[in-house]
């Protein structure tokens, strides 16, 4: 079976699936069950500077968006840093450390934006015996009307200063978490880089209100009959988590420098779209709030049987593999011309692709006799959307137009050779080929 | 308790009441909040859908569905009632496997339907649980109605009327109204006396005048009526029943399936209903299942249902033929009585074998006999106490489209009139299309003719 260990930032972990900094990591009672289930690392939930703790609301923290059956697609959480005296979480960081000699452990930060307040917890945090630091750039509610937090992480000059001040005074590897509520994630992962981060992990949440109460009108999770904004995650935010990794892996500015992955990562194969999009490894948060620990057995599994099937030997092997995929429209070939197809045995005659391409789309299918539905050639610009509301699985797909046949929507053969916007007529901007 | 199944010949009591109340219980018990979400949300909101196109009233089955999964049942139920107002009880009795749910695309697709009829229940049943009623009536009229039946297509017929500010009088001949809904249908499809509830409940819109225990050719007179009235509906039913014209049909213990059905619904204590230990139905339908399914349920031994030809000619849908063998019924196909055998009551029921000739069924020339000390006849029903001067078509009331019979003035629908198959639902749809027929009709002329008011919560 295909080797799943891992060695990010010289941080090693028996697999590439750690524990994000969030409730899960709070204390040593859950990161002992965590490792006892199989995680390779975890990031503890983020310390605060001495002093009296930070305070929770005593009210609800978690708001939700549910898909069916109640299945939670996204949670949002207005839970502030660890709210445990600093003295405890160092203790049992120690001790889980000293029995866990094999697995990542990576201590999250997040002290005021002065030198001085770095200087003072890192040496704490080294005693410890921890792997690693990652600082907490992005906790978007609570600590960030204080300065911190996600206040940090949308200034690029001052993620830039913080890093610099960490590096110089720990020798342990310097993780930068950043949040997602900026323009370009790519500036805030190149501040990291100038600043000597030896790695970014993101995203942390999305600025969220997930619901609100109709009844009160409060937006939710309601305190009081008050609510405030919190922090997205879950499987809703992955499409944005995945577009902000693979940004920053392709940039050329940050180039090289590695990714921890995090956002609704789920399932194996969630974990193994980060890991090709250039993430190294992966956090889990939401995943194992919803069911708990044991899932990472499922990660395990699944990603070493991909793999292996696949052919690949190491994690390594994966990550990246996407990237040079990854591109900008202007190079799409829009030479490549698909038609959709309709598989009369697998369809049911449900009638949503009909629906949606008649009402909001280019009306290129047909409700033929039988409730037979059928793509009209001549109209259909494969935009892909009857692929995507129907609910059988593989019964709508994209065919590829062959070169030399004549696409029946434009009248025009299609080439064989690969062409772009850059190089297309219709682009004002078009240097004329030689 | 003294008896059990094995006690002979035709006794009461055969199961303690613990076992009588658990196998009269709902045989689709509602569907709880959370199990109606789930259930909605496998709906796929297809276009143009199938499941439309196959119930008799049109409902608009996606849309309901859509409000019950974002949590607007009682909307849900307003698109229902529009279409069919005796929706709770359609929701409970329709044949869904051989309508809805059989054209549902994912009965297509995996052979699991969306569950639409405890879906409508969930969505009826929270709505008839508010107080009142979600209908108000147009501005009176001041046209009087007068609808012969308090069916399901009489009662359809009336509460349209009523909205449409008709007043409407319901001459029923039973002690109770709701017809084959109160006398009927199974009582393990519907429960702690839904029928009388709902009758109720849809009689809340007002307008309405029900008058029991009164019937046509017996005090009641079509030309009468049609003098007093602007418009008559005719939902008067199949009264009669086809008798079993063999040797010993006149023996004690063979009875009309149809009245152990009515006996068994109106009981008040279902230990003092005498049972045979052996059952012998004869027929095919629903109603034959029914008093198969309901003589097992009370504690006869053996019960079995023999039908002269092949299962796939059973109008009774396979899902109920699979009920009644859950149950314990045997289902003999193929065969058709030839003799009742007894002295003064019933012993024996001798069957001849059939089969499929060229020229339709023949005897296959082998007897044999079935031990029975109750006969039930389940061979149909016919119409029975229709004014003479109706034309008649196919043993039943002729209507056109509309539902309007060969007098003027005179509509009919329900199991009485021609067309249709004689299902709860078609009666609605047929008594809800022949009283917009009767509004146009009698407002022909007036400027407000096409003026359909809304249904809805609006007052008056």
């Amino acid at each position: 079976m295909a080797n799943l260990a891992c060695e990010f930032v010289g941080i090693r972990s028996p697999n590439p699936f750690w524990l994000a900094s969030a409730p899960p990591t709070d204390k040593e009672y859950n990161v002992r069950r965590a490792f006892e289930a199989g995680w390779g690392g975890v990031v503890w939930k983020t310390l605060g500077e001495e002093g009296p703790p930070i305070v929770n609301v005593n009210g609800p923290r978690y708001g939700a968006v549910w898909g069916a059956d109640r299945r939670l697609l996204g949670l949002n959480n207005i839970e502030l840093i660890t709210d445990r005296p600093l003295e405890t979480n160092l203790q049992e960081i120690k001790t889980v450390k000293r029995d866990y000699p094999d697995r990542a452990v990576v201590v999250s930060l997040m002290v005021p934006c002065v030198e001085d307040a770095w200087k003072a917890i890192l040496p704490l945090v080294e005693d410890t015996g921890a792997d690693g630091i990652e600082l907490n750039f992005g906790c978007p509610h609570g600590m960030s009307e204080r300065g911190m937090g996600s206040a940090v992480g949308q200034v690029p000059d001052y993620i830039e200063m913080v890093t610099r001040w960490c590096k110089q005074n720990t020798r342990m590897p310097v993780i930068v978490k950043l949040t997602p509520n900026i323009t370009d994630i790519r500036y805030p992962a190149r501040a990291s880089k100038a600043g000597g981060a030896d790695a970014v992990s993101l995203i942390n949440t999305v600025s969220s209100i997930t619901s609100v109460n109709l009844d009160t009108y409060s937006p939710e999770p309601s305190i009081d009959g008050k609510g405030t904004h919190g922090g997205f995650c879950g499987p809703a935010v992955k499409p944005i988590a995945l577009n902000m990794v693979a940004q920053i892996a392709r940039d050329p500015e940050s180039e090289g420098l590695p990714i921890s992955g995090i956002g609704g990562v789920t399932t194996w194969r969630d974990a193994a779209e980060f890991l090709t999009l250039g993430a190294g490894n992966v956090q889990v948060c939401t995943a194992v709030m919803t069911y708990g620990f044991k899932i990472v057995q499922e990660m395990i599994s699944g990603l070493g049987d991909w793999m292996d099937e696949k052919g690949h030997a190491s994690v390594d092997d994966v990550v990246g593999r996407a990237v040079p995929n990854f591109t900008d429209w202007q190079y799409l070939n829009l030479n490549y011309v698909t038609k959709a197809r309709i598989d009369q045995d697998l369809c049911i005659g449900c009638g949503r692709c009909f629906a949606a391409c008649e009402d909001t789309s280019h009306q290129a299918i047909a409700i033929n006799p039988g409730r037979k539905f059928e793509v009209i050639d001549e109209e259909c610009v494969a935009c892909n959307l009857c692929v995507n509301v129907c609910p059988v699985e593989d019964c709508i797909t994209m065919e590829e137009l062959a070169p030399g046949v004549v696409d029946p929507r434009t009248g025009q053969e299609v080439v064989a050779d690969y062409g772009n916007w850059t190089t297309h007529p219709n682009n004002p901007g078009t240097c004329a080929a030689e | 308790m003294a008896n059990n199944p094995f006690t002979p010949g035709i006794a009461a009591g055969r199961l303690p009441s613990g076992a009588l109340d658990r196998n009269f219980a709902d045989l689709h018990p509602p569907f709880d909040r959370h199990e109606a979400l789930v259930a909605a949300d496998r709906c796929y909101f297809c276009h143009d859908a199938p499941c439309v196109t196959a119930c008799p009233t049109t409902i608009d089955i996606p849309l309901f569905i859509r409000q019950i999964a974002t949590g607007t049942p009682e909307a849900a139920a307003r698109t229902i009632f529009d279409q069919n107002i005796l929706g709770g009880m359609c929701a409970r009795a329709c044949p869904t496997e051989t309508l809805c749910e059989e054209a549902c695309v994912r009965e297509v697709a995996e052979g699991r339907p969306v569950e639409i009829g405890r879906l409508q229940r969930f969505a009826t049943d929270t709505m008839m649980a508010r107080d009142g009623h979600p209908y108000a009536r147009a501005d009176q009229t001041g046209k009087r109605i007068a609808v012969v039946g308090a069916g399901p297509a009489g009662l359809a017929c009336a509460h349209r009327l009523a909205m449409h500010g008709h007043e409407v009088v319901v001459f029923d001949s039973r002690q109770r109204p709701g017809g084959l809904n109160e006398y009927g249908i199974a009582s393990y499809k519907t429960v702690d006396e839904f029928a009388q509830a709902e009758v109720e409940w849809l009689l809340g819109i007002g307008g309405i005048k029900v008058a029991q225990d009164t019937r046509l050719s017996d005090g009641l007179d079509l030309e009468a009526l049609i003098g007093d009235h602007d418009a008559v509906f005719l939902g008067i039913g199949l009264a009669g029943v086809n008798a079993l014209r063999i040797e010993g049909a006149d023996l004690q213990g063979v009875d009309d399936a149809v009245a152990f059905i009515a006996n068994l619904r109106q009981a008040e204590d279902l230990s003092s209903l005498a049972i045979g230990r052996n059952v012998v139905v004869v027929g095919g339908g629903m109603t034959a299942i029914d008093a198969a399914v309901q003589s097992r349920l009370l504690g006869a031994e053996n019960v079995a249902i023999v039908y002269r030809r092949g299962r796939d000619r059973m109008t009774a849908s396979r899902y109920e033929q699979d009920l009644a063998a859950s149950k314990g019924v045997r289902i003999v196909t193929h065969a058709r009585p030839v003799r009742v055998i007894g002295d003064g009551t019933v012993q024996e029921v001798e069957f001849e074998y059939t089969r499929d000739g060229a020229s339709g069924l023949e005897d296959a020339g082998e007897t044999f006999r079935l031990a029975a000390d109750q006969v039930f006849k389940a061979i149909g029903q016919t119409l029975e106490g229709a004014p003479d001067a109706l034309q008649i078509e196919g043993g039943k009331i002729k209507v056109d489209e509309s539902g309007r019979t060969s007098i003027p003035g005179v509509w009919a629908g329900g199991d009485c009139a021609s067309g249709g198959d004689d299902l709860t639902v078609t009666a609605v749809a047929e008594g809800r299309d022949a009283a917009e027929d009767i509004h146009n009709a009698i407002l022909a002329g007036k400027e407000n003719v096409n003026e359909t008011p809304r249904p809805g919560n609006e007052p008056g």
